[in-house]
């Protein structure tokens, strides 16, 4: 298997630390020499290093998922110190060498990982050209960098390298330092080709999956056949005959088999006896929605709350109320968890696709008993994660059998374990209520959800749980009660989450998590009034909207898709119709606004998504074509969602566990994706990562209401529950 | 049972020695270092593995290395210099089709044994030779477009 490394040199030179890298994308064999840099977040060599040979390195706490973000980053960096593209290495995600910028995730990496980025290239900018201006005897505004050369009015320019020996990079990095004007961008805001496509293309690409050390063997995990059995005896002999096997691993509940090839592992895992408790503490699925309900509340987060809600619904002369729901979702990567592990005396080197290595390493020093510098994380991009799914779970598997076996060991799961074990999208309820008064004006909006407690914080990593070890785990669901305020004007409006104990799968967050659940049930609900006053869905929300930025996209999304003059159709069963849905990203960045239209089949409850089509303000664009793709992506990947996935589970474990029983959206079902970007290049630049995703299912649900006259409040919109729907009306 | 066997793969022959089980993508893979095909559900259900054999797009994760005999292989590594293959890879670039790109090495030998076998697919003939292929990112939208420039690209040839 081929092997890859960050080959380092650190020199020290007048004081500043310069890094230079290569990275081979090929097949050479490991050779890693020892490095570190500054880390903290107030420096800017923490944050780049202008090397000797011109090459600009940037050292990014947020990394790519996937989604683009190293060409987006590599592309505000050149262009805020102008040099050429090409010039930029970024290293991502590793402890010893990259700043913790937090966890990638949130739609933040250009918004805030990018912003950073941006101000430690003005800084080293600003003081650069200081630098040269005191050499050439002149102001440094009468100085101007093209390509990483410096240059004068008159005379021979000077690189941004041959600067470094006085002044170097260690510098406090300054919040105040000029930024280029928009004017002056020669990179941001135009398409550039993706960096990593060339390789992927090619099969050439090195992911963690494809990692290799020398001598390193293969695991795999054995889980209990339930959630919460524990293992009661093992039959070595079982798996005596297969060639390869190195070694059985166990510790308390955690079992695995370490092997030379990964086929033995695989084939052992398979094929070792085990004896487990039984063990049924799930609920039943068919009286989930009860069970959540009936969960104890810890406490009532109230996001928003204005004017009088109870008395203004007290006082309304006509009241709505609806329950909408979201099941249980998986993130569902394609290519299922993988990390390598090394112990080096109590020294752990860990290789994973985490989105938050500093993170993961607080958490395997935890397991380990080690202190953190003991424990060095480095990232290798993966299978897209959308969330935190089981990356980082799998680099828990791999220290552990690592340790046993005192070798580095890689562990990808297989299939059943990432649906089975990865965390979940927890199961979401909210209850709407709307007052109206006599003219069809909304004066009261209520909502509560019910959802479980905690933020984004540690998710207990599972070979830890099972090994009876530490892993600084908490119920960690993500930021979930997002966007359940609402974006519109109203009097009365009191939005409440009801914080619960557990939940029945280990949660933690799925692309746009909560924000996706929330939006559905607010976008689906202000439409439920907008038909029961009669007014068109648009209309409706320009009405109640005050922000002039989100009007004008909610306009430039009627012409987008023709609203006001399209007309609907239908053929036999086939109906039909189109909905729309709008929010401001958490109230406070991305305006995005979507219309999908769809043709419902009233016979066999099918629905087929045909066309969706995007507004999206993101404030400043960095690169359009990276854009589209997010956008495109976070509509096909949540009509997924939408019409198709739901976990489903025995009151032991996950029952869905491949792709037969847990569907998702293939070629003949892919919608047509129109867009409209709206640039503003004088805006900072928001996330665009999740936003989108976020309407999607409202859209999907009020076009089905418009096709034929049923509300769907229950996500995944499954054929049975329109007819359930269809019957019920 | 272990038995040294010879495989072409990529116009080169090989000799390996492993278990008769042996699916083909643990050859490739963990075997000879062949990186670019990918392990996804092990099962035939999700195309990351897909390969050519005899340039008919198989799963190679459920293809015990005994069942292949005297078949030509051809991986995402060498399928470049098959003419649809090179057309296709062309097009994915052009087209910045991907995105965390797990599944584009079986996405992109689908699509060249389509282009192989039929030269100018409509959109049924996409649906029904791409289905088995799966993108949890979403990128089918541009694979179709990149398929449909592949084979425009062959017409004007």
């Amino acid at each position: 298997m081929a092997a890859v490394f960050n080959r380092r040199t650190a020199l020290q030179l007048s004081g500043a630390l310069i890094v230079s890298f290569a990275i081979p994308l090929g097949r050479g064999r490991a050779a890693t020499q020892p490095g570190k840099t500054p880390v903290d977040l107030g420096s800017v060599e923490s944050f780049l290093a202008i090397n000797p040979d011109g090459n600009v390195t940037v050292f990014s706490g947020k990394v790519d998922l996937g989604t683009g973000v190293r060409t987006a980053l590599s592309q505000m960096v050149a262009d805020e110190l102008d040099v050429n593209m090409s010039k930029v290495v970024l290293i991502q995600g590793d402890t010893d060498l990259t700043p913790d910028q937090g966890v990638t995730f949130g739609s933040l990496s250009i918004q805030n990982g990018g912003a950073q980025l941006r101000q430690a290239a003005a800084t080293a900018r600003r003081a650069l050209l200081i630098e040269a201006g005191r050499r050439f005897n002149v102001p440094p505004e009468n100085l101007r960098i093209e390509d990483g050369m410096v240059h004068p009015p008159q005379g021979e320019p000077v690189a941004l390298a041959a600067l470094m020996d006085r002044k170097g990079l260690s510098l406090k990095l300054d919040k105040t330092a000029p930024l280029k004007a928009p004017k002056d961008f020669k990179l941001v805001g135009k398409s550039q080709p993706r960096l990593d496509i060339p390789d992927k293309v090619t099969g050439q690409f090195t992911y963690m999956q494809d990692f290799a050390l020398p001598g390193m063997y293969h695991g795999r995990v054995i889980r209990p056949p339930a959630l919460g059995a524990t293992l009661l005896s093992i039959d070595e002999a079982s798996i005596a005959d297969i060639p390869g096997i190195v070694k059985i691993v166990r510790q308390e509940n955690f079992l695995g088999v370490v092997a030379k090839t990964e086929w033995a592992a695989i084939k052992g895992s398979r094929r070792l006896a085990a004896t487990w408790s039984e063990w049924n503490g799930l609920p039943s699925r068919v009286e989930l929605w009860e069970y959540v309900r009936r969960t104890k509340i810890v406490k009532d987060d109230v996001t928003s709350n204005t004017g009088d809600s109870a008395n203004a619904l007290g006082r309304a002369t006509q009241r709505l109320a609806a329950t909408y729901d979201f099941a249980i979702h998986t993130h569902g990567s394609i290519g299922p968890s993988c990390a390598v592990a090394q112990f080096d005396g109590d020294h752990l080197t860990c290789w994973s696709a985490s989105q938050a290595t500093h993170n993961l390493r607080r958490q395997l020093a935890a397991m380990f008993s080690l202190q953190d510098d003991q424990v060095h994380c480095l990232y290798i991009d993966g299978s897209g994660c959308y969330g935190r799914n089981g990356h980082e779970d799998a680099a828990a598997d791999a220290a552990l059998l690592a340790r046993a076996v005192n070798a580095p060991v890689r562990v990808q799961w297989m299939r059943a374990d990432e649906h089975g074990w990865d965390p979940k999208g927890p199961p979401t309820l909210l209850d709407m209520r709307a007052g109206l008064d006599s003219t069809g004006k909304i004066t009261a909006w209520e909502s509560e959800l019910f959802i479980p407690n905690g933020a984004a914080g540690f998710v207990a990593l599972v070979g830890a749980d099972h090994a009876g070890l530490n892993s600084l785990g908490t119920l960690s669901p993500g930021g979930v009660i997002q966007d359940l305020a609402i974006p519109y004007a109203i009097d009365n409006v009191k939005t409440t989450a009801h914080r619960l104990e557990s939940t029945p799968f280990r949660p933690a967050w799925i692309r746009s998590p909560g924000r996706m659940q929330n939006s559905f049930a607010n976008e689906s609900f202000f439409d439920e009034i907008a038909a029961h006053v009669k007014m068109d869905p648009l209309d409706a929300r320009l009405r109640y909207l005050q922000d002039e930025r989100g009007k004008a996209l909610l306009e430039r999304l009627a012409a987008l898709s023709a609203w006001r003059t399209w007309g609907k159709s239908s053929h036999g069963a086939k109906h039909m119709g189109r909905g729309l849905a709008y929010t401001k990203y958490e109230l406070v960045r991305t305006y995005v606004g979507v219309v999908c239209e769809v043709e419902v089949n009233r016979d066999s409850g099918e629905i087929a998504v045909k066309r969706v089509f995007v507004a999206h303000d993101c404030g400043q664009i960095i690169n359009p074509d990276g854009l589209r793709n997010q956008i495109e992506g976070n509509v096909v990947q949540t009509v997924s969602r939408v019409l198709k996935e739901e976990i489903l589970f025995s009151q032991s474990k996950v029952t869905s566990v491949d792709w037969a029983s847990y569907p998702i959206l293939r070629f003949p079902e892919v919608p047509e994706v129109v867009m409209d970007l709206i640039d503003r290049p004088d805006q900072v630049p928001w996330g665009a990562g999740e936003p989108t995703a976020a309407m999607v299912p409202a859209a999907i649900g009020n076009a089905v209401f418009d096709a034929i006259g049923v509300r769907l409040r229950s996500v995944p919109f499954t054929p049975a529950k329109v007819m359930a729907a269809i019957k019920k009306s | 049972m272990s038995t040294n066997r010879s495989l072409i793969i990529n116009g080169e022959s090989k000799s390996v020695d492993v278990p008769d089980d042996m699916p083909l993508l643990w050859v490739l893979r963990d075997v000879l270092g062949m990186t670019g095909t990918k392990f996804g559900c092990g099962i035939a259900q999700c195309g990351a593995c897909t390969v050519h054999l005899d340039g008919k797009a198989v799963r190679s994760c459920v293809l015990a290395v005994s069942a292949v005999g005297t078949r030509a292989i051809t991986t995402i590594e060498a399928v470049g210099n098959t003419p649809a293959g090179a057309r296709v890879q062309k097009a994915w670039l052009e087209l910045e089709v991907v995105q965390c790109g797990y599944c584009q090495s079986g996405q992109i030998m689908s699509a060249s044994a389509l282009l192989t076998k039929t030269a100018a697919p409509n959109d049924a003939d996409i649906d029904a030779a791409m289905a088995g292929n799966i993108c949890r990112c979403g990128t089918y939208v541009r694979i179709r477009q990149a398929i449909k420039r592949a084979a425009a690209e062959q017409a004007t040839q």
